[in-house]
Formats: C-alpha cells, structure tokens, sequence
C-alpha cells in the first residue's frame, strides 16, 4: 500500500469519527455557556453577554426577576395541556392509520404531514388571519395558544406513535387472541403496554415543542406572555440571569427523562437475557 | 392487520378528532390568509376589511419587501447546504463509527432540542460578541481586523441558523446512513475503489433520501425563521419572517401580511418541486 492510500485510510479510519465528535461538542457550546451563565452576577454591570463573577444568587432566588416565573407557569400550563390534547387525539389517529384501511387514508397523511413542512410564520400568520377573520382578534391569549399549540404538536404525536406501532409484532396479539383473551383485553394487556414508550416519547417531544415554540405563540398570544416570549422580550433590554437557571433546569429534566429511559431499557434487556 | 366488516367505522371514529382539529385550525386558517391577502388595503383594523380580490396587494409586498425575501432564500440555502456538509460528518461517525455508543450519540444529537431556542441563540450572541473570545482570536491572527466584528453581520445569522436546524438534518440522513449495508463499501474497496471513490460511487447515492429530506427539513424552517436575523444580526439582516411579524402585529397592516406570508409560502413550494423533481430523475425514495 503506497503512503497516499495508507493516509486515506487513517483519514478513513479515524478522522471522521474525531470531526463527529467535534460537531457533536460545538452542539453543547451554547448549552455549556447557558449553564455557565445561570451562576454569573452581571452586579452594576450593564453587559449581560460576558461572566463577570461567581454567585449562587440566580439558583437560590430563580424568581426575582419580576415576570418571569409568571411566564414559566403560563409556558408549564400550556405545555401540559396541549401535550394532553395532543397525545390522546394523535395516538388515536395513529391507531386509525396503521390499523385500519379506509378510503381516505393517503390524504390523511398528507394533512397529517403538511404542519410538520410548513414555516412556522406562515402557520402562525394563517392562524392568526383566521381568529382576526372571526373577530377573535381582541380575545387572543392562553386558548389561542393552546389550539395552536395541539395543532403543531399532533402531526409529532401521529408519526412519533405510528413508527412504533408499525414495528410491532402482530404475532403477540394474535398470541393472546389464541389464548382466549377478548379484543378489549388484548389492546389493554398487549398492544397498549408495548405502544406506550412510542406515545410517552411523543408527549415528551410535545411538550418540549410546546414549552420552547416562540414564532407561532408570538402572533397569537395577544396580551399573555409565554416563557419564550418573555425571554424574547428581555432580550431587547439584555437577559436577567435567572432564564438561565430555567434553560439548565430544562436540560437537566429532558437528559434525566432521556438517559434514565436507555439505562432502563438496557437493565430490562439484561436482565430479560439472564433469567 | 385491517379489520373489516363492523369494524368498518372504527377508522373514522379514531381520526375524527384530530382531523377536525387540523382541518380547523391548519386547513381553513390556510383559506384565511388566502382571504386576507386579497383585502382592499383601504380597510382597517377598526372600520373592518373586504376581500375584493386586490392581487395588487401581491405587487406591493414583492417591491416593497424583495430585498427581505432574497435575503431569507439567500441565507436559508446557505445555511442549508453549511448544515449538509456538517451534519453528514456526524451522521456518517455515528453510523459507522460509533460502534457500541450509537444510541448515546444520538440521544446527544436530540438533546439540545430540550434547551430553550431562544437560550441557545443568545448563547451564540454571547460567544461572537465583540470583546469575546472568538473575535479578539480571529481579530489576532489577522483574520478580522482589528475593528471587525461578527455580531450583526451576515456572518452571525446564518451560522445561528446552521445551528439551530442542525439536527434536523443529522436525523434524516443518520436514517438513511444507518441502512447502507457497510460490505457494499467494503465490496467497492475490494475492486480497488479507493476511499473516496467507494464514497461518491456507493455511500453517497445510497444516502440520498436523506439528503433530500434533511435539506428539506433544514430549509423551509430556516427561509421563515426571523429570531436568528433579530437576535444576531443587525438592520441589514432582517429577514422576510421579520417584515411578516411585524406587518401582523406592530403595523396591523393586514392586506400586506397576508399576501407578505403567501408569497413565502408560494416560493418555498415552488423551490421545494423544483428540488424533489431534479433529485427525483435519480430514481429516488
């Protein structure tokens, strides 16, 4: 082998694993500059864009910068319930479109699929053109923002369950079919409890749609100030430290969700292998 | 596993609520703000608007806000094509060469999703500031003068945009990465293709329905994105999602808007057949 091809295959070998890892850790740059900056006292000092000293003061009191954990609850609330709404009306759709032929279908996945291709502010201005049409333009708020939000959040919940559904082995139902148990305890006995970490990841990605979306809340939220928009807002000004705390709290939770799901997975497995 | 006969009914029962919801509140609201870009432009918010089918409202968008739509199709393709080249590398190392840490990889790559946008984006205008790190280094080896900055420059905003949609195209294409069968690279190999020839000849056009739909997913959120534009860049940068936004809510001029946000949408479906049918001749997905 020439020096030319045995440096191409080192190339080959090892630098493209290295230059992953390296986009990989400037993905977290800005995380690690969020977590950094949840601990800086900015003091006197007007520059909120540079660490001037250490403090636990934004961790001990995360709410003295006035409206913000007002917003966080707003965000919490509308979070949880279009993460509801949105779950229980996808999974639904989902079982109709993988278990069911029906005329009808292929459009449903079109419609399904279009919200997820859409740029958010021509979502967001269709939507607000409709309540201003229907002269709900001065009543815009937290249910505004709720039918915006299930509505952005159904198409991730359809095709988050459906991809699990569609992995599903038929042979387990028809198991339990052939051992005498009815439809009914079937779905809730089998197919229910193996969909289930499709449908909780989908309330999760929800969630976190839901919580962080600023482009289509903005233009339909009316007096009502959601985190995101709340964050947006202070940015004209410069930041109060604490959204840092509450963007490093958020990570922390989604990782802990995240990490301690494929840790139980792999004990689960383990322990399935060993008995 | 369809099931017939009194079950017939099950599918629509089961779809009707959300179909109801995405028809109401995606499907008409569409129809709206086709309406609202054909109002006469005379109207207003308090003395109300009629739809008069005023195409001129289009006109008036295009000269008005041209230099803003180029920009958003100029800085989203950019952004696109820096987001490909990236985000095959990470797509191509975890597929291939993570080995035994493959789902952990991915589980990273997702992660960032679960911090605020708008944090992150901040974050990126506290690394380019003018006194940071990043600038005084690159101001150092001559790279930026010594009065040069990044912030509010062309610069900042799209690589806050590569950012920030880069997971959407290490997804796809980790999809499609992830089914190539690695002997046919290796069979390349064995007839004396070398490394990157076997690349362009077997990995490449394997992986190219991700590809397509990776820059898809990156492009039509970056072309209306505007809070990368706000945040990082200055008034030579805003993008058209920032005329749409503060047509709607600052000026509350309606008629504009709406016709601002149709053509938008107009371009990036035209864009958008154009690609699929020039990569389609491929014979793909």
């Amino acid at each position: 082998m020439s020096p030319a091809a045995r440096f191409f295959r080192w190339v080959k070998d090892h630098l493209v694993l290295v230059l992953g890892l390296l986009v990989l850790v400037y993905m977290f740059v800005p995380i690690a500059v969020v977590v950094l900056m949840s601990f800086n006292d900015p003091g006197k000092s007007k520059n909120v864009y540079a660490f001037r000293s250490f403090t636990w003061n934004n961790w001990l009191h995360p709410c003295h910068s006035a409206g913000m954990c007002h917003a966080v609850g707003v965000s919490v609330g509308i979070g949880v319930l279009a993460t509801a709404a949105a779950t229980a009306i996808g999974t639904m759709a989902a079982f109709g479109l993988v278990r069911h032929e029906f005329a009808g279908r292929s459009i449903a996945n079109t419609v399904i699929f279009l919200p997820m291709a859409s740029p958010e502010i021509v979502m967001g201005s269709s939507l607000l053109a409709l309540f201003i049409a229907a002269h709900q333009g001065g009543h815009l708020g937290v249910w505004t923002i709720f039918i915006a939000h299930v509505m952005f959040c159904l198409s991730f919940v359809v095709v988050t369950v459906k991809a699990r559904l569609s992995g599903l082995d038929d042979n387990l139902e028809q198991a339990a079919m052939d051992l005498y148990a009815n439809e009914r305890e079937t779905f809730w006995r089998i197919t229910f409890p193996l969909v289930l970490p499709g449908i909780l990841g989908a309330a999760l990605l929800s969630f976190s749609l839901s919580f962080d979306d600023f482009i289509i809340t903005n233009l339909n939220a009316g007096q009502t100030t959601t985190f995101p928009m709340f964050v947006y807002g202070a940015a004209q000004r410069g930041v109060p430290m604490q959204v840092n705390v509450v963007g490093t709290v958020m990570f922390l939770i989604a990782i802990t969700v995240v990490l301690g799901n494929t840790i139980y997975n792999r004990i689960q497995t383990k322990a399935l292998a060993t008995r | 596993m369809a099931r017939s006969g009194k079950r017939r009914y099950t599918a629509y029962w089961l779809l009707a609520p959300g179909a109801i919801w995405l028809v109401l509140f995606f499907v008409v609201p569409f129809y709206s703000l086709v309406a609202t870009s054909l109002y006469d432009p005379n109207g207003s918010v308090l003395s109300g608007y009629k739809v008069t089918y005023h195409f001129s409202n289009y006109w008036h968008a295009l000269k008005s806000y041209h230099p803003e739509l180029l920009r958003s199709l100029w800085y989203a393709g950019l952004a696109t094509l820096v987001c490909l080249v990236v985000g095959y590398v990470l797509a191509y190392a975890i597929a291939f060469k993570a080995g035994k840490w493959r789902n952990l990889l991915l589980v990273l790559v997702i992660a960032p999703f679960f911090t605020s946008f708008l944090l992150r984006t901040l974050s990126w205008k506290l690394i380019l500031s003018d006194h940071g790190f990043v600038v005084s280094t690159l101001q150092n080896v001559h790279i930026l003068s010594h009065d040069g900055r990044l912030l509010n420059t062309w610069f900042a905003v799209v690589a806050g945009i590569v950012y920030n949609f880069l997971p959407f195209m290490v997804l796809p294409l980790y999809a499609s990465l992830e089914k190539v069968d690695g002997r046919l690279i290796e069979a390349a190999g064995d007839l004396y293709a070398n490394p990157f020839r076997a690349f362009f000849k077997v990995t490449w056009p394997l992986s190219l329905p991700g590809v397509v739909a990776g820059t898809l997913l990156t492009f039509i959120p970056a072309a209306g994105d505007y809070i990368n534009a706000q945040l990082l860049g200055g008034p030579g940068q805003t993008m058209v999602g920032n005329k749409i936004e503060n047509l709607f809510t600052t000026s509350q001029d309606y008629p504009d808007a709406g016709a601002l946000s149709m053509i938008l949408m107009i371009l990036i479906i035209g864009m958008v057949m154009v690609y699929i049918r020039t990569s389609g001749t491929e014979d793909l997905v």
